[in-house]
């Protein structure tokens, strides 16, 4: 009797389960819109908007004064191209990021190996490493300006502390256009290398250690590992690292606003700050417009190699 | 034999803490030398530029709290961190109610969309300000924002969404989808399941996620120079490196004090979670 019973509620329980399951997918995907909707409004209506805003004013006369402005096809393209400024804070941002980069991924290779080792404060020494590229960018520049001062300069004194410098000699970092951007991009490796290292180390463990002892065992050398199994297995994390750090430091123009605010004789100038300046301090927003959008095609490619990584990995998955 | 490669492996160790050393003096020292200039009396900080034989790298004079008071008391500095603490509230508020459904939704509901629309949220991130501060300053002009501590409110959720929703999404996946079947079987609605049953496992998650936020709007500096121009509208970021240096005098016992009360508590708590910020940030390449 009561195993009848039993055995009738649980059938009514399949049934109802059953029809239940059947409406779920369809009502799942209906909140799945619903909740995502205020992201993808937020996402269209404040980047996707002014991206193409962007675009429209660097095609105009715009101005910070008015609202209104008018269309003049491609005349801030051609008036910046020819501008000397230009050209050069082209050449710097290219040269900040390429030689910042070289550097950064150099050096948190070999910082990420050392800190796979393990050795007693190795925790302690894995966080100190960390801090500045957690500390804000425009508070460790104010520590960088002061190091860098041209009277009371750390680096100065200890140099002739260490018979660097003899007497008389003394290095002007921010004031000499060579040293300005030797001090820039000084501060940006050590700004980004933390970063890299923590997706490098990331990347160094998550290569399966039965693959390196199978290929210790067949009695692959040391460099042959590195070459053969850790570079291709690496491949992905470290254009991760790479695109982050190229997109982070092209674009950035903190670093360089707060040390030398371009100067000096606008010879340390990136395209960010020249657009910050012309654009807003200026209040030429058509001509401003058009030099941060020189900085469109960093963001073509790191979205294509996103994707790409993207891609793979589902596919591996 | 024996004692050579016991020399040989003692040597390694020394090349090791080398090789270490020489990298954490490179990373800590700009923080040590703002630790050193908050304390240091006037006379020990500028006498070295006269006096060659002065050592920079100590206190060659007591310590003084001379430069902190006057940071504290002569200065806007406390406005600047509650205006911060101001804006990082609201902006963590803004960014969970929109990136907690968000990615919810991405890890569970919308199916194949999913992992697409992560991508494509994901990469608004890699958006910079520096491209979106001229029309920003436009749509704030015609907003009425100018000047304003909403501006900021209005745009920092701009880069904390589209992160924060790609970290919770990678957590909500992270938690196993029949512990959430199981609860409706038992006659939770979803959103019942969500709540009593996704959510007390998520809290490591949203923590990160507001740390993370918070950290963001700690260190933002672009749109803030561009939006905010008053000094008691600043943010700590803008306030220190913009509004303490008076003319051409620069503080910088002052000035190095404020940097450091400011940058180090944050850079402790970001480094904390930056384990699980670059394992959210790396899930699509590294997951496979």
């Amino acid at each position: 009797m009561s195993a009848t019973r039993q055995s009738v509620q649980v059938a009514s329980g399949v049934a109802g389960l059953a029809s239940r399951w059947r409406y779920l997918p369809d009502r799942a995907e209906l909140l799945g819109w619903i909740m995502l909707t205020p992201a993808l409004l937020y996402v269209v209506i404040l980047v996707g908007l002014p991206f193409v805003l962007a675009i429209t004013l660097s095609f105009s006369t715009a101005t910070a004064g008015s609202l209104s402005f008018s269309f003049v096809g491609l005349r801030n393209f051609s008036a910046v191209l020819h501008d000397p400024t230009f050209q050069r804070a082209l050449k710097n941002t290219l040269l900040f990021t390429g030689v910042s980069q070289l550097l950064v991924i150099v050096l948190a290779s070999i910082q990420a190996r050392l800190l796979t080792i393990p050795f007693p404060g190795r925790r302690i020494v894995r966080f100190l490493l960390l801090l500045p590229w957690a500390a804000p960018v425009a508070l460790s520049s104010m520590a960088w300006t002061w190091i860098y001062d041209s009277t009371f300069s750390v680096i100065n004194w200890t140099l002739r502390f260490f018979g660097v410098l003899g007497p008389g000699q003394w290095l002007y970092w921010l004031g000499t256009p060579d040293l300005a951007m030797a001090a820039i991009i000084i501060v940006h490796v050590w700004r980004m290398m933390p970063f890299a290292t923590v997706v490098l180390m990331a990347g160094l463990s998550s290569i399966p250690q039965d693959v390196q002892e199978a290929a210790i065992i067949d009695g692959a050398s040391y460099w042959r590992r590195v070459l053969q199994i850790e570079l291709p297995l690496l491949l992905p994390v470290v254009a991760v690292a790479v695109l982050f750090g190229v997109v982070f430091t092209s674009t950035d123009l903190s670093v360089v606003w707060l040390l030398t605010r371009g100067g000096p004789y606008n010879s340390t100038h990136v395209l960010a700050s020249l657009a910050f300046q012309r654009g807003i301090l200026g209040a030429n927003l058509g001509e401003g417009a058009a030099i941060a959008l020189f900085l469109f095609p960093v963001l073509l490619l790191a979205a294509v190699v996103m994707l790409r990584v993207a891609r793979r990995s589902e596919v591996g998955a | 034999m024996e004692a050579v490669s016991r020399i040989l492996k003692g040597l390694r160790w020394v090349a090791l803490y080398a090789a270490v050393g020489v990298f954490v003096v490179l990373a800590v020292f700009p923080f040590y030398w703002m630790l050193l200039t908050s304390f240091k009396q006037n006379r020990d900080l500028y006498v070295g530029a006269t006096n060659l034989s002065h050592v920079p790298w100590i206190f060659n004079a007591p310590p003084t709290l001379s430069h902190v008071r006057l940071l504290f008391q002569g200065t806007p500095y406390v406005t600047w961190l509650y205006n911060t603490l101001v804006v990082g509230a609201a902006v963590v508020v803004i960014t969970l109610v929109v990136a907690l459904p968000a990615g919810y939704s991405l890890a569970r509901l919308v199916g194949h969309w999913g992992e697409r629309l992560g991508i494509g949220i994901f990469l608004t991130y890699l958006v910079p300000s520096t491209l979106l501060f001229i029309p920003f300053s436009r749509l704030v002009s015609a907003l009425g924002l100018q000047n304003s501590l909403w501006a900021l409110v209005l745009v920092y959720p701009t880069f904390t969404i589209p992160f924060t929703t790609w970290l919770l999404m990678g957590f909500f996946r992270s938690i196993p989808r029949d512990l959430e079947e199981q609860a409706m079987i038992d006659g939770y609605s979803r959103l019942a399941g969500i709540v009593r049953v996704v959510m007390p496992l998520s809290v490591a998650g949203v923590l990160t996620a507001v740390i993370f936020a918070f950290t963001l709007v700690m260190q933002e500096f672009v749109y803030a120079l561009t939006f905010v121009s008053s000094v008691d509208r600043m943010t700590v970021s803008l306030g220190v490196p913009v509004a303490l240096v008076r003319g051409d005098v620069y503080y910088w016992g002052s000035l190095m004090a404020a940097a450091l009360f400011a940058s180090v508590p944050i850079a402790v708590l970001y480094s904390l979670f930056m384990d699980r910020f670059i394992a959210g940030l790396t899930a699509g390449a590294v997951k496979g």
